[in-house]
């Protein structure tokens, strides 16, 4: 068994615009089941963060309990990282993101982290808009403890001994469609063509920005009868619109047919070269992103890609007012009114 | 169009993909024996070079190392594992090997061979051919066996106890010897009662420098190698204070180091070529240049110059080495000529074959160059019953490459004589695989990767050692460093082998791999899949490994180049559809001999 990974690398590896190598992105071993989908959502944060350019101590990593919310070990070691409660990721994020609105939050979560015992941190973190890339890594299982049914397999879905899950399940994009968040997609760890520009697009949205990332558990959900296995996965998916990740200062060069493609600009000045594969599909329509929904729920599909954007609505600081410098670079001038005004304040209050 | 599948049911396959045995001309199965050394398995380990190469104490010491700048780690670290260094551990520290020799038949088979030239070529062909029960007579000019490696190699490179034990561990094994015996004639050796003949008798003339001033001179004029032989020999036993070593060879190297030995006090080493371009091995130059040997590059001899009838000095012309067309060509710098005094000149630029004792009349010919016509494959002659190999088939090599031809003359002359055809009977290499799994993640060789930078063996100082002729320079590894040493070997002979059909594309593999060797993509025609890899896969000679198409209509596409063996990607698949197997090839001999890794016990 491997504890340690080898220190060489490729020696012909490309950099990217901050002459640095996917490695210095990477994080420590893997200590999850070999094969867990979760590996290739980390694999995947490595690859987008590094071709967005990001450096790598400006980004901060928050995650709640589970394999899912372990896995933030395996990427990004040279970046900050809080590994929370259980469910309670919104939380903190939402701290640190009031503290210092400059870095780049990645929240990683799992199904159960965020449909069951996080559920209501999850829904207010949404309705708030906070600027944070949310994954869920999702595997319908409670993965850490033993593969327990979560809130999000499916009714009818197997489980390893056998039993079906007789509840309803959370379909946390319908969730977050309905509860008012600006950037909702869905896909799939065996998938990283489709993934990694999903991310980048994600990352550069201002607000919130799920992705519900359908992630195999090999150990306790990967059997016939599952509906969160790669099989089923695989034979179940329906793409819906195609990304292509344009970075600011890029000219977008693909063409496509009108109504069939469509060019959606974020707010950092990159732009994002959208080709539908549902012609009714329209994702910057609430509506329209609900309908595909659940006619894709209703053919028994899983519709992946982005399913919504709104990359006009204000996030939590805009609403909020908050101050843009982080709150460890404010002196003490800025931070105290000084004794005078102090006094004033206190008078009116007599 | 698509690139076709990998069929590594062919051992030429995982063959290359053990980059230091593939550049080994006698394919040295390396990483079976250093993983050996790590387990301080030191005779195991020697017997399998011995099956390999003959002289593992000798090459051990002196090889040309085609396999280092091959090893696979000098394309992720600085610099390759010492591999050959590494054979020195085994030989020095090994115990009794007798229970591992071949038997000899008391019962001859009735065949008698004559071996002319005892250098590792011929006692190759002895080695593998009297297990058989053929009747050997070797022949050699010298008192004594090893041909070039006794005569032309310095004793503070080579001791000579090192070379007596593995000469005469085949000279024992009941060769008959006709030493100081000079063959003149191939003609009446023809004409003796031997079934066939093997000629290994090298290139043994050293090429001179017809000068202005060079009859003149001729008493302190030495030609590198007759003069390197008359050391060897105790012939000559001093040199001049001021010597000019001419030529940028290993013998050159030799000849310049051993001087020092004799009372050379100013050794300058002259070459017309750049540093660069010189034809000595990189690890030769060094060990010259740490004994106070300057390289005087760029300079080409123009005369000898003599005072009252004797060498004062050389003049030579500086020049400046001009491409075209990758052709060299010295161009004068117009400078004045430089001059250097000198008590002895050492001519050490080249060596050429030489067979004026083969007459016409045996049916062997020769091409416009002198060499003899021989078939690449079974070294035969024009002549059938005569064969060459070593430096006198296709000019000076190397030791490794006279024992790599020394087994392909046995094959050939065993085959010959019994009557089967040399070519379409050749026995092919053998070849083994087999898993290494030992348990969920465990393998059995160590897969980590040692981050260690090469390890340096130390040197004798030179207070001592420029005193002292027979004094070997190099100490060898330690044990410890040994190890260590031998924990930088990637093990390239355990192979990372895909099964398609247990494959559930999950992406584990391609994500773990530290090397990022693994891309899972559609296939194509070969160009566009090595250029749309993960990384590139720019390095030609190195393979492709592409799996069938997978069900997701997409093809395993793995570049071998820079995969470290280290078993992650298996250990991180969760069907094991990657295995790391254990593959070992050999080269076929004439005769069986035992060894760990083709499964006969001592
Ligand atoms: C100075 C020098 C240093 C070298 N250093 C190295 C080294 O470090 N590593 C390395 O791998 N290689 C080295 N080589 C090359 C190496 O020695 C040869 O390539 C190798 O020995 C060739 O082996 P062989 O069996 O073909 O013949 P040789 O070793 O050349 O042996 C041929 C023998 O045949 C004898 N002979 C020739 N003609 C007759 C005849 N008519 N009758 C009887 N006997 C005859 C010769 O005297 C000689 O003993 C060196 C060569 C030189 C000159
Ligand atoms: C407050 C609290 N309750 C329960 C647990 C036990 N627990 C640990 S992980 C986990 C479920 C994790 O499921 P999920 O978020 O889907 O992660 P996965 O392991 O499947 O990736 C639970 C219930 C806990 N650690 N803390
Ligand atoms: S790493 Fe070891 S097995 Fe691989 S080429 Fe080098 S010596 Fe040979
Ligand atoms: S053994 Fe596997 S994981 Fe290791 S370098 Fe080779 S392909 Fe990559
Ligand atoms: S880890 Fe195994 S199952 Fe997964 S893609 Fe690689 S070979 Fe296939
Ligand atoms: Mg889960």
């Amino acid at each position: 068994m491997s504890y340690l990974k080898p220190n060489f690398r490729h020696p012909q590896l490309p950099k990217n615009g901050l002459d640095l190598t996917r490695s210095s992105y990477e994080g420590l071993i893997s200590t999850l089941c070999a094969g867990c989908g979760h590996d290739s959502i980390s694999a995947a944060v490595i690859q987008a963060c590094w071709e967005l350019d990001l450096e790598p101590h400006r980004i901060a990593k928050v995650s709640g309990i589970g394999c899912s919310s372990k896995s933030p070990t395996y990427f990004l070691n040279k970046s900050h990282g809080f590994n929370s409660v259980h469910g309670r990721m919104p939380s903190v994020a939402t701290g640190a993101n009031v503290a210092n609105h400059e870095l780049t939050y990645i929240g990683v979560s799992g199904d159960g982290d965020s449909a069951s015992i996080g559920m209501g941190q999850f829904a207010h973190v949404v309705r708030r808009n906070l600027n944070m890339l949310y994954l869920v890594e999702n595997n319908g299982c409670y993965g850490l403890t033993k593969g327990q049914d979560s809130a999000t397999a499916d009714e009818g879905s197997k489980s390893r001994t056998g039993n079906e899950n007789p509840f309803e399940n959370i379909d946390l994009v319908g969730v977050a469609l309905e509860i008012g968040a600006t950037f909702v997609a869905r896909s799939f760890s065996g998938d990283k063509e489709q993934l990694v520009p999903l991310m980048k697009a994600a990352i550069s949205h201002r607000g919130f920005a799920l992705i519900d990332v359908i992630s195999p558990c090999v150990t306790f959900n990967n059997h016939h009868g599952s509906t969160k296995s790669y099989d089923y996965t695989r034979e179940h998916v329906q793409t819906g619109s195609i990304i292509d990740f344009v970075p600011p200062r890029e000219e977008i060069t693909a063409q496509y047919d009108a109504g069939e493609s469509m060019q959606l600009d974020l707010h950092d000045g990159s732009s994002l070269s959208l080709q539908k594969a549902q012609p009714n599909h329209d994702p910057t329509s609430r509506r329209s992103a609900t309908e595909a929904l659940l006619d894709s729920r209703e053919n028994n599909q899983i519709l992946t890609g982005l399913i919504y954007i709104d990359a006009q609505e204000p996030d939590f600081h805009e609403v909020m007012q908050l101050n843009d410098a982080p709150l460890n670079s404010l002196q003490q001038d800025q931070l105290c009114p000084g004794n005078e005004k102090l006094r004033s304040i206190n008078n009116v209050f007599r | 169009m698509s690139t076709s599948p990998t069929d590594i049911k062919n051992p030429e396959y995982f063959h290359k993909v053990v980059d230091c045995q593939y550049a080994c001309p006698a394919h040295t199965p390396v990483p079976e024996y250093i993983r050996l050394i790590s387990r301080q398995q030191y005779t195991e380990a020697y017997v399998i070079n011995w099956e390999s190469n003959v002289f593992p104490g000798v090459l051990g010491r002196t090889c040309d190392r085609p396999c280092e700048p091959a090893c696979r780690r000098g394309r992720v670290d600085e610099e390759p594992v010492a591999i050959c260094r590494l054979k020195r551990v085994a030989a020095d520290n090994k115990g009794d090997i007798s229970a591992w020799l071949p038997k000899i038949p008391d019962q001859k088979n009735g065949k008698k061979l004559a071996l002319i030239g005892a250098g590792p070529a011929s006692l190759t062909v002895a080695r593998d051919l009297l297990p058989l029960g053929y009747s050997i007579d070797l022949y050699d000019e010298n008192a004594k066996g090893g041909g070039f490696m006794r005569s032309q190699i310095p004793s503070f490179r080579l001791p000579v106890e090192v070379l007596d034990e593995e000469v005469n561990r085949v000279l024992d094994m009941g060769v008959s010897t006709l030493f100081s015996e000079r063959v003149d004639s191939l003609a009446s050796l023809l004409a003796k009662d031997y079934d066939a003949i093997f000629i290994g008798t090298g290139a043994p003339r050293g090429k001179d420098l017809n000068l202005p001033g060079r009859k003149e001179a001729d008493a302190n004029v030495h030609i590198g190698i007759e003069w390197l032989q008359s050391v060897a020999f105790e012939h000559s036993d001093k040199i001049g204070k001021k010597v000019i070593v001419l030529g940028g060879g290993n013998t050159a190297m030799d000849c310049s180091r051993t001087a020092r030995r004799l009372g050379g006090e100013q050794v300058t080493l002259t070459v017309r070529s750049t540093f660069d371009a010189m034809k000595a091995s990189p690890w030769e130059k060094e060990d010259a240049q740490r004994e106070g040997i300057p390289f005087l590059t760029d300079h080409t001899p123009l005369s000898f110059v003599c005072e009252n009838g004797r060498l004062v000095g050389m003049t030579f012309d500086k020049v400046k080495s001009v491409y075209e067309n990758g052709k060299r060509q010295l161009v004068s710098t117009g400078e004045e000529p430089v001059y250097i005094e000198a008590d002895d000149v050492l001519v050490a630029v080249g060596q050429e074959l030489s067979f004026p004792w083969i007459e016409k009349t045996t049916g062997i010919e020769f091409n416009e160059w002198g060499e003899p016509i021989v078939d690449k494959v079974t070294f035969q002659s024009t002549q059938p019953n005569v064969f060459f190999g070593g430096d006198a088939a296709f000019g000076p090599e190397n030791i490794i490459t006279a024992v790599a031809h020394g087994h392909q003359v046995a094959v050939s002359i065993d085959l010959f004589l019994k009557g089967k055809d040399m070519s379409l009977d050749r026995p092919a290499p053998g070849h083994r695989q087999f898993s290494t799994k030992m348990g969920i993640h465990e393998w059995s060789y160590d897969s980590s990767v040692s981050n260690d930078d090469r390890f340096a063996v130390p040197h004798l100082v030179n207070e001592v050692a420029l005193v002292d002729r027979r004094a070997e320079v190099e100490l060898g590894f330690d044990l410890q460093v040994a190890f260590d040493e031998a924990q930088r070997c990637l093990n390239c002979d355990v192979q990372t082998v895909f099964e398609e059909a247990k494959c559930i594309e999950c992406d584990s593999c391609v994500d773990i791999c530290p090397t990022s060797c693994i891309t899972f993509t559609r296939n194509e025609a070969e160009p566009a899949l090595r250029a749309k890899l993960t990384v590139p896969a720019e390095q030609l000679d190195q393979d492709l490994y592409i799996s069938q198409n997978l069900p997701t209509g997409r093809a395993m596409v793995k570049d071998e180049n820079i995969c470290l063996h280290c078993g992650l990607c298996a250990e991180r698949c969760p069907t094991a559809a990657w295995d790391m197997q254990q593959f070992n090839y050999s080269v076929s001999k004439a005769c069986h001999i035992p060894s760990p890794l083709n499964g006969s016990a001592a």
